[in-house]
């Protein structure tokens, strides 16, 4: 079962293609790590097969009511915002929105998976804390929350982890791995190559408005890649530990 | 919660009751009640059906409708100095009340000025749809309507200069600035309707409100419709503001501060703010009018005037606390 198809997807805006010829299938229990440099177009990808912005070809997100999308993948947005100082457990309690009916209050099962979600992001000393008022990293993770509490079959998620210390930030990615055994997938948008290739199980590199390169990280990650996406020249090495992969230096 | 709720329902109440028994024909509290529920004839139930009544029954409806439009434009702005007449239907409402008395239309045709109140406020929407847009930024809204704002200033600055004598000039400040005295139950009909509708269109918002808290992007993708809401609270607004102001004027700060002082009460969630800031606009509402014939029962203080001297150091304060808090 596919949780999102996109067949010659591309996006195009002021007359300039920032994607074009995307071909994309994410099935069931997959951590697939959107990886590129800056510019690339991975967000505009994401924000394009979710329907947000105008694009052109096929987007199974996108083909979907609002209301059915909602329950169909969660996003979270890079720009980490949060307009009013309301509770943890509050914010956490808005990714159930698209489950609730008009005029409709939190059910049992609601509470439930807010309760999930804050104890998945080890939230649960925080819940009654003010959002507005936690360090920018305990935000991300109460926004992550969020997402999680949505519950959806497949969660969209631009750069979660910058910002995060390293514990907050392997935590996070196993949280992501422990999602995908359960059969949920997970599209998320990485910078650290090292967390990328250790955590995802599929890695999708954006270059200059196409796919460069779709597969297992160690597949991907091969030298050639490397420097002529990057720039750079890396470390990468299969260990009992996991896979390995640190940048060493800048190329060319 | 539902303390807060009792709490402002019945600060309502007992000032309903007070704007119902305080007036300069003095009637004692119980007479003026009994005047009023039971049928009879002579002077007190006519002023307390004819006089008060609407009076208090005005301010409730116009405080109710800023307060709760206050909250609506704030929350789908994302920003705590958004207020109803942002979008530009009070300044046009104005104007068209303005050129209604200018033309001597408001003396020559019953109902002359609330009728072209709600003309102006019509075509004040309507220009501000047509700059803004039905989707998009809130920049641009916010941008429509200070043009719209700035412009029916202008005009009304203009119909002000052109006026054929002081008296005119006068009754058009005095207009201006805001009042429920002298309105009739005939003004309650002509505002009730708008006032019902919009006040209908704007609570429907409460739940896009605290999707929006997370920013645009994640309240669409939460399967929030943003060009919905964005005529909602348009249509919603203009129609409980123009209704407002057609029958009693400009009233400023009640929409900007009431959901600012009740947002803690509220665990600052956005939709829960709407009703609170309506109960909280209509309490105010009605102190206000309260005050006005306490004060100078004499001078016949303008309604909007009060408002902005409670509202304005009480806006000060709040300054003062956000920087407290270093936020």
């Amino acid at each position: 079962m596919s949780l999102l198809d996109l067949r010659d997807f591309g996006v195009t805006r002021r007359g300039r293609d920032i994607l074009r010829n995307i071909n994309l299938r994410v099935g069931a229990g997959e951590l697939v790590g959107i990886v590129g440099p800056n510019g690339a177009g991975k967000t505009t990808l994401m924000r394009g097969a979710l329907g947000l912005i105008d694009a052109v070809g096929h987007s199974s997100l996108g083909a979907l009511s609002p209301h059915a999308r909602g329950r169909a993948v969660a996003w979270l947005p890079q720009s980490r915002e949060i307009a009013w100082p309301v509770d943890v457990q509050t914010l956490v309690a808005l990714g159930r929105t698209p489950h609730l009916g008009a005029g409709q209050g939190m059910r049992v099962a609601d509470h439930a998976a807010v309760d999930r979600a804050v104890a998945r992001m080890d939230l649960g000393a925080f819940r009654n804390r003010t959002t507005t008022q936690l360090s920018g990293g305990e935000q991300a993770r109460v926004l992550i929350a969020r997402a999680l509490a949505q519950e959806t079959p497949l969660l969209m998620a631009d750069e979660p982890i910058a910002g995060l210390d390293p514990a907050h930030q392997i935590a996070t990615m196993q949280t992501f791995a422990a999602l995908v055994r359960e059969g949920r997938s997970i599209l998320v948008s990485l910078h650290d190559l090292g967390l990328a290739a250790r955590h995802c199980t599929r890695l999708i590199v954006i270059d200059r408005g196409g796919i460069a390169a779709d597969g297992a990280p160690t597949a991907v990650l091969t030298p050639d890649l490397v420097r002529d996406t990057f720039g750079i020249r890396a470390f990468l090495k299969d260990t009992p530990e996991g896979l390995i992969f640190q940048p060493l230096e800048v190329v060319g | 919660m539902t303390r807060l709720a009792f709490g402002l329902s019945g600060l309502v109440a007992v000032l309903f009751i007070a704007a119902l028994v305080v007036g300069p024909a003095e009637i004692g509290v119980v007479h003026s009640i009994q005047a009023l529920v039971l049928d009879g004839e002579g002077p007190v139930p006519l002023v307390m059906r004819e006089i008060r009544l609407p009076r208090a029954v005005l301010a409730l409806m116009i405080g109710g409708s800023l307060g709760l439009a206050g909250a609506a434009m704030q929350g789908y702005l994302r920003n705590p100095l958004a207020d109803p007449g942002l979008i530009g239907v009070s300044g046009s409402a104005a104007l068209g009340a303005v050129l209604a008395i200018h033309t001597g239309l408001a003396a020559s045709v019953a109902l002359g000025l609330p009728l072209a109140a709600l003309a102006g406020a019509l075509i004040g929407v309507g220009l501000v749809m047509v700059l803004a847009g039905p989707s998009g930024s809130s920049l641009t809204l916010i941008l429509a309507g200070i043009a719209i704002s700035a412009l029916t200033g202008a005009f009304t600055a203009l119909v002000l200069n052109l006026s054929p004598n002081p008296y005119a000039a006068n009754e058009i400040v005095f207009w201006m600035m805001g009042s429920l005295a002298d309105r009739s139950m005939v003004h309650v009909w002509i505002a009730l309707p708008l006032i019902a509708v919009g006040a209908v269109l704007l609570a429907t918002l409460s739940r896009g409100l605290d999707a929006l808290t997370l920013g645009e992007d994640a309240a669409e993708a939460m399967g929030i419709g943003l060009r919905q809401m964005r005529l909602t609270l348009i249509f919603g607004t203009a129609a409980v503001v123009g209704g407002s102001t057609a029958v009693a004027g400009a009233i400023g700060f009640v929409g900007l501060v009431v959901p600012h002082l009740l947002r803690p009460f509220v665990g600052a969630r956005p939709g829960r703010l709407l009703w609170a800031s309506a109960l909280g606009g209509a309490a105010m509402l009605l102190a206000a009018d309260v005050a006005v014939r306490m004060i100078l029962p004499a001078r016949d203080l303008k309604l909007g005037v009060v408002t902005a001297l409670v509202g304005a150091p009480l806006f000060l304060h709040l300054i003062y606390r956000i920087r407290r808090e270093g936020i």
